[in-house]
């Protein structure tokens, strides 16, 4: 394999291994300072236990997103050298913003949050978790505002043999980078709400600790219910951003070949790259497609035949990724829908099919997310920078394929030791006893066996 | 120009400050085994820098984005052509940093010796590269216009490997100094005891790092042009002077505080003798990445230095906060 391919699938392998911790730190974080602000608000010890409980499953999923962050801000320059000299100007400015307005809020914080139990009054505790919560939401904005710039670059002019910032208000109102941060922060809110959702089920299946977990699963039911709604409608408006700016990845999304005004949605297809058509179509809506992308049902959509081959996106996996998001992403206004419903009822410990539906169906959302960026990046293709730069371009000079085989390696062994352990640890303190977790001890309760 | 003097010294500032935070609890990381010697020593050491080793990384981070942003060339080329040392850097980094977490979450004598033995190395590894990195970066990049000239092993030169050997004497002088100063009687007066005849081992190493910088690097000629700037070397070694005088007189906070100095006027001894070059270049001074070739744009440095003057300050202040948060003796249960 050639250094551009290990590189790419290095850095997939990376980002896609840190994103599985970076939603649930969005979500988690919230929620977490929304039960501490009940205790603080109404003294009552049941929620101080849910703070703390939900806290201490959020640093270890926090620990690593840290440690498996750290890669991704160095890869830039280790493997994709020509592409940090070429756009560094623009590029490095959200990077650096999010490290310093972001990054040190998180970090500082959550040591006094988890170690300052006691060491500072109720106030400030509570103050440092906000801030937690907030500085991860900051910190999606920055990052999502660069990739936002991937995909619709603006503000920049290309001068001195590279793409410089010319217009900073642009580049901060870059509707993709605004659109982009609402859909992945709110799916992160989704995957904490339906995180929560599901340990609490384990538990409800069992009828252990009730009153905890009603309580906490309907904070998240209400939370998840608002914020799948809010996903829906923000991957809406991205739609119609990528059928404006990127048409070739929105034809691969819908594997649409030829082009068509009143352009339908088909709902189900199977792609047929190697002869650009689909092998069958079945159930079309008329005028769909153009609805969807542009609100008008009228309106012309262009066809991967319009594109030269060498333009087109990997049809496939940006097509499957798609449907796989969209109808998880449904399944989870449902779901949400009816744990809300059912909460309210005070019927849940009586629905267990349901409650064994989510339960086992909490790594959904995580593979609802990992789909929506395979859809966003492979969509991209064969682009880095849309329109810009192509990524073959972007790749280091000086590297050879046995340094990224080599590192592909360590980062593949060392990331897969770290999912074991992690899901070995989530599962243990999932299932702990939230009735042994001190008031006033630190982040470590010494009895931690359910 | 003002900018781009402005970003050289930032540049620096954080690459500084992230040596003298993380620093500390890196040293820590590496004195662990040998002060830790029951549960009790080892759950006192990991509990002294629990709260803060994080934020302190994160001076890491910005250093990384900050030179993304400012020098967009220098970043592309150190990380691109140091490649290896930087991924053993991000694998002890991850692997200590997940250790810290995971070690009291499991029973197991095996699993603590784990990630025992995960917190040290990932230690150990990480400031002996930095130092590489920094060593590399002071003698200068075998590099020109095809790129990087030398192999895989090009950047474990002599010198390279004494200014490795030089960043872990600093670091675990500066984490005994912390341990001195946070650890309860018995882990505190242990680490006072063992800092005099570590601090002669730094002692050693500093001057082995200037006189060589002085005798065989391209270091000196700033020097010898503006012999003013004589004076950070100077306030390098006083700082060690005086971190042997706090030692003596049993003041850790003191002896620490010199120490952080040190570290700092370290760093920037050789980085004042690589001005304006960030990245110089042994074959052919053409080829050097220099502040005026390597910087973004002068727009894109106006933005940066708003954001650092807005926020910075803001960092220091908050993290200065929570260090004093969590002054004095640590608790000993992590």
């Amino acid at each position: 394999m050639s250094v551009l391919a290990l590189s790419r699938l290095q850095f997939g392998v990376t980002a896609a291994f840190h994103f599985i911790f970076v939603p649930l730190t969005l979500g988690l974080s919230l929620l977490v300072a929304w039960m501490e602000t009940r205790y603080v608000r109404t003294g009552d010890e049941l929620y101080l236990k849910m703070a703390k409980f939900w806290g201490r499953l959020f640093i270890i999923n926090f620990a690593l997103g840290v440690v498996t962050g750290l890669p991704l801000e160095f890869q830039f320059g280790m493997n994709w050298a020509a592409y940090s000299r070429y756009v560094g100007d623009i590029f490095g400015i959200p990077l650096a913003i999010e490290a310093t307005a972001a990054f040190f809020l998180e970090s500082v914080f959550i040591g006094l949050w988890a170690f300052g139990w006691g060491k500072v009054s109720k106030r400030v505790h509570l103050l440092a978790i906000w801030l937690v919560a907030i500085a991860s939401t900051l910190s999606a904005f920055w990052i999502l505002m660069a990739n936002g710039w991937m995909q619709r670059p603006v503000g920049f002019v290309l001068r001195n043999g590279r793409a410089e910032l010319s217009d900073l208000g642009a580049f901060l109102t870059n509707s993709y980078g605004w659109v982009t941060f609402l859909h992945t922060t709110l799916s992160g809110y989704v995957l904490g709400a339906l995180f929560v959702m599901g340990v609490s089920a384990y538990h409800l299946l069992r009828r252990s600790h009730l009153p905890f977990f009603r309580a906490s699963f309907r904070m998240a039911a209400v939370f998840g219910l608002v914020c799948s709604v809010l996903v829906a409608a923000a991957g809406d408006r991205s739609g119609v951003l990528v059928a404006e700016h990127q048409p070739a990845k929105l034809s691969a999304m819908e594997s649409f070949w030829e082009t068509k005004s009143n352009a339908p949605l088909t709902l189900y297809l199977w792609p047929d790259t190697g002869n650009e058509r689909n092998h069958f179509e079945f159930l079309a809506i008329p005028g769909g497609l153009s609805l969807i992308a542009f609100h008008d049902a009228d309106d012309e959509v262009k066809g991967l035949k319009e594109f030269p081959p060498g333009e087109r996106p990997p049809v496939l996996p940006v097509f499957l990724g798609f449907r796989i998001m969209v109808g998880l992403g449904l399944l989870f206004i449902i779901l949400t829908f009816l744990g809300w419903w059912k909460a309210r009822r005070g019927r849940l410990e009586s629905s267990r099919g349901y409650l064994k539906i989510l339960l086992y169906g909490i790594p959904l959302p995580y593979i609802a997310i990992i789909a929506g960026w395979i859809v966003t990046e492979i969509g991209r293709q064969p682009w880095i920078v849309y329109g810009v730069m192509k990524t073959s371009e972007g790749v280091s000079g000086s590297l050879q394929p046995g340094h990224v085989i080599a590192s592909l390696i360590g980062f593949t062994l060392i990331y897969g030791l770290l999912a074991a352990v992690d899901i070995y640890l989530l599962a243990k303190y999932s299932r702990a006893n939230p009735e042994e977790i001190q008031p006033g001890a630190g982040q470590e309760p010494r009895k931690a066996e359910a | 120009m003002f900018y781009l003097i402005t970003w050289f010294i930032l540049w620096g500032v954080l690459w500084a400050v992230y040596f003298m935070l993380d620093g500390f609890d890196l040293g820590v990381g590496i004195l662990y085994p040998f002060l830790g010697k029951d549960e009790a020593k080892r759950s006192a050491i990991r509990a002294s820098i629990g709260p803060v080793w994080d934020g302190n990384e994160v001076w890491l981070i910005t250093a990384g984005g900050a030179t993304f942003a400012a020098f967009p060339s220098a970043y592309a080329t150190l990380f691109s052509e140091l490649y290896l040392a930087l991924l053993f850097i991000l694998f002890g980094l991850i692997v200590r940093g997940v250790s810290l977490e995971f070690r009291n979450k499991g029973e197991a004598p095996g699993w603590k010796r784990l990630w025992d033995a995960g917190f040290f190395l990932g230690s150990l590894v990480p400031s002996f590269l930095f130092g590489v990195a920094f060593g590399n970066l002071f003698r200068g990049l075998p590099i020109d216009a095809q790129g990087f000239h030398g192999g895989l092993l090009a950047p474990l030169n002599p010198y390279a490997l004494l200014t490795g050997v030089l960043f872990v004497t600093l670091f675990v002088t500066h984490g005994l100094l912390w341990l001195a100063m946070k650890g309860d009687a018995e882990l505190g007066e242990t680490a006072l005891r063992r800092a005099r005849p570590l601090w002669l081992i730094t002692a050693v190493a500093v001057a082995a790092f200037l006189v060589w910088s002085a005798l065989r690097t391209k270091l000196a000629e700033n020097y010898l042009e503006r012999p003013v700037w004589l004076v950070v070397p100077l306030l390098a070694v006083v700082s060690l002077a005086l971190i042997r005088i706090w030692v003596s007189k049993g003041r850790p906070l003191q002896a620490f505080l010199s120490s952080g100095a040190m570290i700092v006027f370290t760093v920037f001894t050789g980085l004042i003798g690589l001005y304006p070059n960030l990245i110089a270049s042994r074959l052919d001074p053409d080829y050097s990445l220099t502040i005026f070739n390597a910087a973004s744009s002068p727009y894109t440095l106006k933005v940066m230095t708003i954001v650092a003057v807005i926020f910075v300050p803001a960092v220091i202040a908050y993290q200065a906060w929570v260090y004093r948060v969590f002054r004095g003796k640590s608790p000993g249960a992590y």
